[in-house]
């Protein structure tokens, strides 16, 4: 494999598991927001 | 118990995919003056793993037009999203390989377009939940088109039989394509086995979302209510 031909596979590659790992960083954030969202209302309602 | 089964595909997962990219590494450089073609032990399994979300989300919101339960609506849009993920990472390697091959990033023959307008569907999909807050109106209007999108699908799976354009024409075996030296095919379908699982794992931990999102909707009407 050249070197121009193992640039392309790199790239390739690394893309779909950069989709995947933006695809995970966005989950993870939406939990800890769903999480800290989940944890007010708690409080919202034991103070009422 | 769903932890454990997480944790276990989990492993599996990254087990797989050392042992499937050790043996993709062995593979000859070239095969029939094919350049870069080991995009395609990515490209196929991601496309086929999509694909695989978009007809299981079918099914599950066909279930959940017959029953009303909308549990099958939270389980068909949780598999819907980790299925765009791959759509997403299916185009994009592929225009990286198109890049290589043809020297173009894009070409607007029907192979390709058909999937790019498969993919805009599914994101109009996700879109449209948000948009929507009647969970009922939102998962009626999901299921419709979830049925929609599904038809793409089929479209984009048989175009590439059906046109002879740039994109190259089916080569799997099972497709009758029978393109690929013996021993160069396998690794396909455990890299695909390896986005089912990980598929997996994503759409359980965003169908935990979900019910934390019908929780928090569930603790605010109550707060309401008092």
């Amino acid at each position: 494999m050249d070197a121009r031909e193992f640039q392309f596979v790199f790239y390739g590659l690394l893309t779909v598991w950069l989709v995947i790992t933006v695809y995970v960083i966005t989950l993870a954030r939406r939990e800890r927001h769903l999480r800290q969202e989940l944890d007010r209302v708690k409080r919202m309602i034991e103070k009422s | 118990m769903r932890q454990n089964i997480l944790y276990l595909l989990a492993a599996a997962v990254v087990g797989l995919l050392i042992w499937n990219m050790n043996t993709i590494a062995g593979l000859p450089a070239q095969v029939e003056n094919v350049g870069a073609y080991k995009i395609i032990y990515f490209h196929v399994p991601a496309a086929l793993a999509a694909f695989t979300g978009f007809y299981v989300a079918l099914f599950s919101s066909l279930i959940y037009l017959k029953t009303g339960n909308l549990k099958y609506d939270a389980f068909a849009a949780a598999v819907t999203e980790v299925g765009l993920a791959f759509a997403t990472a299916n185009i994009l390697s592929g225009m990286i390989w198109g890049r290589f091959a043809w020297g173009i990033w894009w070409t607007w023959d029907a192979r390709l377009t058909s999937m790019l307008v498969c993919l805009l569907m599914y994101y109009g999909y996700v879109m449209m939940r948000q948009a929507i807050v009647d969970p009922s109106q939102r998962a009626r209007l999901s299921a419709v088109l979830s049925i929609l999108g599904s038809a793409g699908v089929a479209f984009v799976y048989q175009s590439i039989a059906w046109y002879r354009t740039q994109h190259p024409s089916p080569v799997l075996g099972f497709r009758g394509g029978g393109g690929m030296s013996p021993g160069l095919e396998p690794p396909i379908y455990w890299n695909y086995l390896v986005f089912l699982c990980l598929g997996a794992i994503l759409a359980s931990v965003r169908m935990r979302q979900g019910e934390f999102a019908t929780e928090i909707d569930s603790l605010r009407r109550q707060a309401h209510s008092h």
